[in-house]
């Protein structure tokens, strides 16, 4: 350790360490753009100049190691003279694209234009004209124009998704950004460059001017992807998910979050595959009809089988609150032992983030007590039985499990079918009565990773029965101050219900008192009657999740197939 | 009972004329009948209709250049709209300013004729016209959409001179 002084304030330091990242540490700020904590240090921004004393020049705090006795200013008349400069030089070339440009507002260089640089330009020249809207790859977009030469996408592709696909080619204020030859910008974390360039040069193709982030709420969940359950920001304007973006964790995705889970775990949240209203199997064809109809339907259903004949599929996709109240709504109302879910192998593990479990909550099923009981029997036997006609009512949670046409003929076989689901599907289609419930994005609960993190999702949609404000969703300034004649507060609502309360309604409609009023008070129950998640709670689980007692958990990782 | 102590503050005395009331009223008198003589300026409205100045602030409208609209639908008049009036959004066009607003819609039942959004605009695509005769049947009448507010920059012609002399 040795002692340095920013600012005029003492500070003990790692000297295996640069100034910059000493003053984060310690709350200082020091302005950068080409510097990344995870990324090696190029050094060629120049925006990080701070003074050291008896230095002959300004030196880059980026590159600078702390010594002993080394006295740093970073606010000084030098240095702010030193930001204005570079900050001028920077937007010599810089076009002047804010209004059409999807990074205004998230814009680093845009904040920096307001903090510490001088307001007006001296340059009366032309400037460089370079190629726009060029296509990277299948999800990224470039404007060369834009760039600043920082060459953190570079470095991402080279170091983090060690897929080198980006160059800088010419010299000067000539430079451009591009493939490498015989090269497209698609590794599988390709989208990450959006987020790390500190202007608008990479944008995202899929959000392409769809809106402008300060009219977005961001709320904070995790992305339902894979069993690593990267934490992500869900921006939605208008009831409708329009991006996800990923948020810093480092214990589970650090900075990142791979394509597959940016692009394809929302869409059906606003898709016309959702399911409306609760609908029964009328001679044949799905009916729509009201919630009491289907729950009272559902319990009259249930209790005309035995409890052998009974059978209930879990799903890695629901909450772990969600499959608690699953567990012992088949265990305990049902009586029956036989319940499992449904495995989503895809594929391998990378060495980065993405996981062969292509479920958020395989490992939280599974502890929460998805699983068979004494002399129950697993999804395979289950559908084993389905087919030999042993099992003769089977209900099953968001998971459409009618994946392969064997599955589709032993189901049709089956007298009852009860199905939760967010989306028509497979499944639903076959279905004798069916519940929209409401998808990852519209309820409060837990995940468990893989690696036994539990972490919170939060509601970021409104359904038909939550208002945003008085159910404390977050709010963007336009939600805020909509009246219910605008027509960008109408938005859509769906009429769906987290599955816990579908489960309990059925329960209850079964004369089975089951009370719960929230998400938050099953997971105390979890916490206080399943030994792994011994005192936990949404506290302690907070921004960042909080790790399972593993030990207390007899669970067999799914093999890759 | 409760006397309520009440200072009268003039700040001047009334004089023995003015006093006297009937001098004043005469005074009153002589302006009435004097206009009563001068030419009317009653204005037909609405057979009469009439040209405001450009200074006027009527309805905010969009700007129409080469039967294309200016705006590139950056949503600055919409963020500084303080009665939330303007709602855009908007998508990509081949031209080379790249986005325009496939929607643009202004509740004319919110805007208050303020101006922030013409202020704001880096575009000079929208701005106030001279038109202020605004009345609906219903409030989903009162939302107008491109077609209502798009307007050839000829017609705008006044007020994009009298914008220019203040930038």
């Amino acid at each position: 350790m040795v002692k340095i002084q920013i600012d005029g304030k003492e500070y003990l330091a790692d000297p295996s360490k640069t100034i910059i990242e000493v003053a984060r540490e310690n709350g200082i700020h020091i302005p950068h753009f080409c510097w990344h904590p995870r990324l090696s240090v190029s050094g060629n921004c120049r925006m990080c100049l701070v003074e050291v004393e008896k230095a002959p020049k300004l030196v880059i705090a980026c590159a600078t190691r702390v010594a002993d006795g080394m006295v740093v200013h970073t606010t000084n008349e030098r240095v702010i003279k030193a930001r204005e400069a570079i900050m001028e030089f920077l937007l010599i070339n810089h076009p002047l694209d804010c209004p059409i440009c999807d990074e205004a507002g998230e814009c680093k260089l845009q904040d920096y234009a307001y903090k510490y640089s001088k307001g007006y330009s001296r340059f009366e020249e032309e400037k460089v004209r370079k190629p726009k809207r060029v296509a990277l790859g299948p999800n990224v977009m470039l404007d060369v124009e834009r760039c600043i030469m920082c060459s953190r996408c570079i470095r991402f592709c080279d170091e983090i998704a060690k897929t080198p696909q980006l160059v800088f080619t010419k010299r000067g204020d000539h430079v451009e950004l591009t493939t490498a030859p015989g090269e497209i910008l698609d590794n599988p974390y390709s989208m990450n460059v959006i987020e790390l360039c500190p202007v608008g040069a990479l944008t995202s193709r899929d959000f392409r001017f769809k809106a402008r982030v300060w009219e977005m709420s961001a709320t904070e969940s995790v992305c339902r992807g894979c069993a690593r359950g990267c934490n992500i920001n869900i921006w939605v304007r208008n009831n409708e998910i329009l991006r996800l973006t990923p948020r810093y964790n480092p214990e589970v995705n650090d900075y990142w979050m791979c394509d597959f889970g940016r692009l394809n775990t929302f869409k059906y949240v606003n898709s016309n595959e959702r399911i409306k209203s609760p609908m029964i199997n009328k001679e044949g064809e799905l009916v729509e009809v009201s919630w009491e109809e289907a729950i009272a339907n559902a319990a009259f259903k249930l209790k005309n089988f035995k409890k052998s004949e009974i059978a209930g599929i879990g799903s890695a996709f629901a909450t772990n609150e969600d499959n608690y109240i699953f567990a012992k709504f088949v265990k305990q109302v049902l009586g029956s032992p036989n319940i499992d879910f449904m495995r989503h192998i895809i594929g391998k593990d990378d060495d980065l983030l993405i996981r062969a479990d292509k479920t958020p909550n395989s490992l939280g099923a599974f502890a929460v007590g998805v699983s068979p009981g004494e002399k129950g029997m697993n999804f395979e036997q289950i559908l084993e039985a389905i087919k030999s006609e042993t099992i003769k009512c089977l209900y099953v949670l968001c998971d459409d499990i009618a994946i392969s046409d064997d599955i589709i003929n032993a189901l049709s076989k089956i007298d009852c079918l009860i199905v939760n689901s967010p989306v028509k599907n497979n499944l639903t289609a076959i279905a004798d009565i069916v519940f929209p419930s409401a998808t990852y994005a519209e309820k409060d609960g837990t995940f468990t990773n893989f690696q036994g993190r539990v972490q919170r999702i939060r509601p970021a949609i409104a359904t038909a029965e939550v208002d945003r404000a008085l159910d404390g969703l977050s709010q963007s300034r336009l939600d805020k101050f909509g009246a219910p004649n605008d027509r960008w507060t109408k938005g859509t609502k769906i009429d769906a219900r987290p599955t816990w309360r579908i489960l309990v309604a059925i329960a209850n409609a079964m004369n089975h008192k089951l009370k719960y009023n929230s998400a938050e008070e099953i997971f105390n129950e979890i916490a206080s009657s399943v030994e792994a998640f011994r005192n936990l709670n949404y506290l302690i689980i907070g921004k960042k999740g909080a790790l399972l007692n593993m030990n207390k958990i007899k669970y067999q990782k799914p093999v890759t197939v | 009972m409760n006397k309520v102590n009440r200072k009268v503050i003039r700040t001047e005395d009334l004089n023995f004329w003015q006093k006297l009331y009937i001098p004043e009223i005469i005074k009153g008198m002589k302006i009435t009948i004097k206009q009563m003589f001068l030419p009317k300026f009653t204005r037909q409205y609405p057979e009469e209709k009439w040209n405001p100045p450009a200074s006027f602030r009527g309805r905010p409208v969009l700007v129409e250049e080469n039967g294309k609209e200016r705006c590139v639908a950056c949503g600055l008049c919409s963020r500084v709209c303080p009665a939330l009036a303007i709602e855009v959004q908007a998508s990509e066009t081949e031209l080379s300013k790249e986005r325009y607003p496939v929607k643009f819609e202004i509740n004319m039942l919110r805007c208050i004729f303020c101006g922030l959004c013409e202020e704001a605009c880096p575009e000079e695509a929208i701005v106030m016209s001279k038109e202020y005769e605004l009345t609906f049947f219903s409030q989903e009448e009162a939302i107008f959409g491109k077609d209502k507010l798009l307007m050839p920059k000829e017609t705008l012609k006044d007020r994009l001179e009298f914008l220019r002399q203040y930038r």
